[in-house]
């Protein structure tokens, strides 16, 4: 049987110790889980290794932990994937070549630790999810029988609806970690559960309040890593932008965050240029040159202009003109798109890949 | 070798030494690039959730140009066009129908994308297709004391399945094993991953700024002597707005980021200023110790 080493991240914040690092070999196959190992530490060893669990079925979301420096639930995450993760999180790896059998066990990331694996997920994870009201608000007057809803509509929220609120994605944000007041992807996929159910009446308030608050649904930095975090394939990010092409597209939401401003200002860009002209697009975001938002903007950018310039990073021409024109098929492409009664989305969630054996469902079960 | 390139559009806009420096490259690494001037912005992800068909109409008929050249495969020097495409790929790619459907846009034009195009980031294509031993052998001036960060962002390495990254191809660790290849140091900090904020400048520019000049401070304390980036976006964040960056996180930053293939040339013989190193706000000339380093007997 292979023996792993653990190193788990002890702290108690009551103590006043500093946190340390607290190392058990532990023999176990390679197809047990971390949670496994990390119990038995417990069982055996040490009883006081602080770790919150339940199900170890990976549904209860419980076990949210940080393995090797990538987040994920200790439950259904195997002893040798954990180890083989190591590779990317230490560069200088062994001599012999041999990747190690050392798993490091961390609590997630963006939430205070209560003790050792233990986060506090009211503090954070749960304030957000309140914040985007989840619960369904129903369409007036309640019908006599039960709503009749269209399978589509109900297919098109199944991906957030996978949601198991284990927190990896929170953990690993990287908005959220520069920006703690973030909403955050746990709470925007949620909230996405709502604004695509057919059976909501607050669609555009729901849109409209997440849009105008400075930390809301224009905070996302595209970074992917809740995409790559979540247990259940929800891709928290992927639905941040179904609200975003929902808000922007369907409702044209001006939000004062500039998030519809520059959406629409980059589109129409590509339009005219075929190719991003820079200098449009940063006064064209914030409403125009001459709009009272650009003006502190564009003063506040002039430094930094000045030095581009200075540099031959662009010149005054560059700046003024733009070298390329859409061809015209482009912007064929463009109106005939546009054009479109209905916008056409594929979610390969819900329809899969056509070469692929196995949906995540079927995967799951297996 | 023949690849069909898409430089982007911020290669040819505020980075043109990234363009600049791809050309001088390309020839020392036997590398043809056929650029498709004709191809439309690949929409940064921005017009994927403006319109997701739109975003993917674009990066087709862009696919179906590379198609039509003698290119072995299509290139691209910018990460961001490597998720934004590789994502609008996944879709078409996944689904005859809805493959179909987006080809309908591009009849007109007579263009047609057909399943299976292989598009690389220049990083990939070094390590894959040329692969680290020829690299060192075309190696003159080895990075020999250079202490470089790579900082890798977030198009090129994630999500992991759609971008490829597995066991056989490590792609998280590319950029390390180039640094190794070219002679340099890899210097690990804790913003080799992470995002360089620049997707949020214009609706959240304080957190933006807060992230790049973290990062930015993090290879400072590490003792970086520069970062290697292979994204030019990534480079507007870190280097255009290093001063801002600065301001808003409170230090002194002066860090020098470099586009990949600049580092690559500064390796294979080329100098700084070929490579428009003096274009960068931080001038890699006046801030790097080049005297500690091989590379001085250009820089001088």
């Amino acid at each position: 049987m292979p023996a792993y080493t653990l190193r788990i991240r002890r702290y108690d914040p009551q103590s006043g110790e500093a946190a340390y690092w607290d190392e058990h070999t532990v023999e176990l196959g390679e197809r047990n889980s971390v949670l496994d190992a990390i119990l038995k530490v417990r069982d055996e060893v040490d009883g006081s290794v602080g770790i919150r669990c339940s199900c170890q079925q990976a549904i209860c979301g419980s076990c949210g932990v940080r393995m090797n420096g990538k987040p994920g639930l200790a439950c259904n995450t195997h002893l040798q994937q954990a180890a083989d993760r190591g590779h990317g999180a230490d560069w200088n790896p062994p001599a012999d070549g041999e990747y190690n059998d050392v798993i490091t066990v961390e609590p997630m990331g963006n939430m205070p630790v209560i003790r050792d694996l233990i986060v506090d997920m009211d503090a954070v994870h749960w304030k957000k999810i309140q914040r985007v009201t989840p619960w369904l608000l129903n369409q007036q007057p309640v019908p006599e029988r039960e709503y009749i809803v269209p399978h589509e509509n109900m297919v098109d929220i199944t991906q957030s609806m996978a949601c198991i609120q284990c927190g990896a994605c929170v953990s690993d944000c990287l908005s959220m970690e520069i920006d703690p007041l973030f909403i955050g992807p746990a709470a925007l996929a949620k909230a996405y559960r709502f604004v695509g159910d057919p059976r909501d009446a607050d669609h555009y308030e729901r849109l409209k309040d997440l849009s105008e608050d400075e930390h809301g649904l224009y905070d996302c930095t595209h970074c992917f890593n809740c995409i790559d975090a979540c247990p259940k394939d929800v891709a928290p990010m992927s639905q941040i932008m179904r609200l975003r092409r929902k808000a922007g597209s369907d409702h044209e939401i001006k939000d004062r965050n500039n998030g519809y401003r520059h959406e629409h200002a980059f589109v129409q860009n590509v339009r005219r240029n075929g190719l991003l002209h820079e200098a449009d697009l940063l006064p064209d975001s914030y409403g125009g040159k001459f709009h009272p938002r650009a003006v502190p903007e564009l003063l506040s950018s002039l430094p930094t202009a000045a030095t581009a310039l200075a540099r031959r990073k662009m010149t005054v021409t560059k700046v003024l003109t733009h070298p390329h024109k859409a061809p015209k098929q482009v912007k064929q492409i463009f109106d005939t798109i546009e054009g479109q009664e209905k916008r056409v989305e594929l979610n390969l969630y819900v329809t899969g890949y056509e070469d692929e054996p196995e949906s995540p469902s079927e995967s799951e079960q297996s | 070798m023949k690849v069909a390139y898409w430089p982007g559009c911020v290669s040819r806009g505020f980075t043109p030494e990234l363009h600049g420096s791809m050309a001088q490259v390309a020839p020392l690494l036997d590398i043809e690039l056929i650029e498709l001037d004709r191809a439309a912005c690949c929409g940064a992800g921005v017009i994927a959730e403006h319109n997701q068909e739109l975003a993917d109409t674009l990066n087709a008929r862009t696919f179906a140009l590379a198609q039509q050249t003698e290119g072995e495969l299509m290139m691209n020097i910018c990460s961001t066009c490597q998720g934004a495409q590789s994502e609008c790929q996944e879709r078409l790619d996944a689904n005859t129908e809805y493959r179909e459907s987006i080809n309908a846009h591009l009849s007109d034009e007579g263009l047609r994308y057909d399943k299976g195009l292989t598009n690389k980031n220049f990083l990939w294509l070094l390590v894959e297709e040329i692969g680290l031993d020829t690299l060192k052998t075309k190696v003159k001036r080895p990075l020999t004391d250079l202490k470089v960060g790579p900082f890798y962002g977030c198009y090129i390495v994630r999500p992991v399945e759609r971008l490829g990254v597995d066991e056989e191809h490590p792609r998280d660790l590319y950029l390390h094993m180039v640094i190794e290849a070219l002679g340099g140091t890899v210097i690990d900090y804790a913003g080799v991953y992470k995002c360089c904020g620049f997707p949020i400048i214009t609706m959240n520019k304080h957190a933006s700024l807060g992230m790049a000049g973290r990062h930015l401070g993090d290879a400072v304390d590490a003792e970086a002597d520069c970062l290697v980036v292979p994204c030019p976006l990534c480079h507007l964040n870190l280097d255009l707005q290093q001063p801002a960056a600065a301001k808003v996180v409170g230090r002194e930053l002066g860090m020098p980021v470099l586009h990949l293939p600049q580092l690559v040339g500064l390796a294979l013989g080329l100098s700084p200023k070929e490579l428009g190193m003096n274009k960068h706000v931080v001038r890699p000339t006046s801030v790097v110790d080049w005297s500690t380093s091989v590379v001085a007997a250009t820089a001088a």
